[in-house]
């Protein structure tokens, strides 16, 4: 096993992350009650997602620069993991939403099924599915490469509309919309509780070390199984 | 006499009915595990997944170097 000193970071922020997120006090609010600890794991998913994203679009970057086909493998990997913590979000996020919009606050399925962060998260994940799709339909491997890269550098651009811009113009069942008092409610210092901040942050960098361990599994791999056509 | 006779049967009721109270919210003692609404039963399940999740991800990773030592993949 490579020691990292990350991997042991990423053990105790989430061992913190469990046994804080669980046991100390959060704000009491109506309707969310205790399911604001799901600050700690279903938000953590797509920050994690989100972050993931960028790694790959930086390496998708890189190898548009040097045409090096490691720098191909490590852009899909994290595209990879950062799609499994989009679907993660997704399902975490049903759960929470049929427990808070659709008993206790009584909104319709229509009013649930026009909230614009669903929709845009919706479109994000599935231009990454498409993403894969793409690679899976090259046999020539530079080929590949090179159109993939060109592809998930728009995915990205197609990322900042979807899940950052449009839910924060029109209005939405999340928090941070216009028309709700709040701004930006993850990383606006006056509108999360300090107590929420105090174990969400450390969440989201414990999450997303997690999901870079694994990464660099997948990407681990497929350099022994590429050997050959890695030229260093 | 039997006026005694009925005030300690009633005593004796009375003792006994607060043993019955004593029993009914009592008995759990020290029992951090049935605190707080069972709470820490939740964290220890989830605790015992999260570490199950690195040990798994671990024993991956190990398996990967020792790969990588002997230069080909089994």
């Amino acid at each position: 096993m490579q020691k990292k000193w990350w991997k042991i970071l990423s053990f105790l922020l989430l061992t913190y992350t469990i046994i804080g997120g669980f046991l100390l006090d959060v704000p009491h609010l109506s309707i969310l009650n205790e399911t604001i600890r799901n600050l700690y794991f279903h938000v953590c998913m797509w920050f994690g997602m989100m972050i993931l994203f960028i790694i790959s679009f930086v390496y998708s970057i890189k190898y548009l620069r040097s045409f090096n086909y490691k720098n191909d493998i490590y852009a899909k990997n994290f595209a990879a993991v950062g799609a499994l913590f989009g679907i993660l979000g997704y399902a975490t996020g049903t759960v929470w939403a049929s427990y808070t919009w659709v008993t206790d606050q009584g909104q319709s399925l229509g009013s649930i099924l026009k909230e614009p962060k669903l929709i845009g998260a919706a479109i994000a994940l599935l231009i990454y599915a498409a993403y894969f799709v793409l690679r899976g339909s090259f046999t020539d491997i530079d080929k590949r490469a090179r159109i993939s890269a060109v592809y998930n550098i728009f995915a990205f651009a197609m990322l900042f509309p979807s899940i950052w811009i449009i839910p924060r113009l029109v209005g939405s069942l999340h928090p941070g919309a216009p028309g709700s008092d709040s701004g930006n409610p993850a990383l606006n210092f006056n509108d999360i509780d300090s107590r929420l901040r105090m174990v969400f942050y450390p969440a989201i960098i414990g999450w997303t070390l997690l999901g870079v361990w694994i990464t660099t599994l997948k990407i681990r791999l497929e350099l022994l199984r590429d050997k050959t056509l890695i030229h260093e | 006499m039997n006026n005694f006779f009925s005030r300690f049967t009633l005593l004796f009721c009375a003792l006994l009915l607060s043993t019955w109270v004593f029993a009914q919210d009592k008995v759990e003692m020290a029992d951090l595990m049935r605190s707080n609404g069972k709470i820490y039963v939740v964290v220890t399940v989830c605790m015992i997944i999260l570490i199950g999740l690195f040990l798994y991800v671990m024993m991956l990773d190990r398996k990967m170097s020792r790969m990588e030592k002997n230069n080909h993949p089994d």
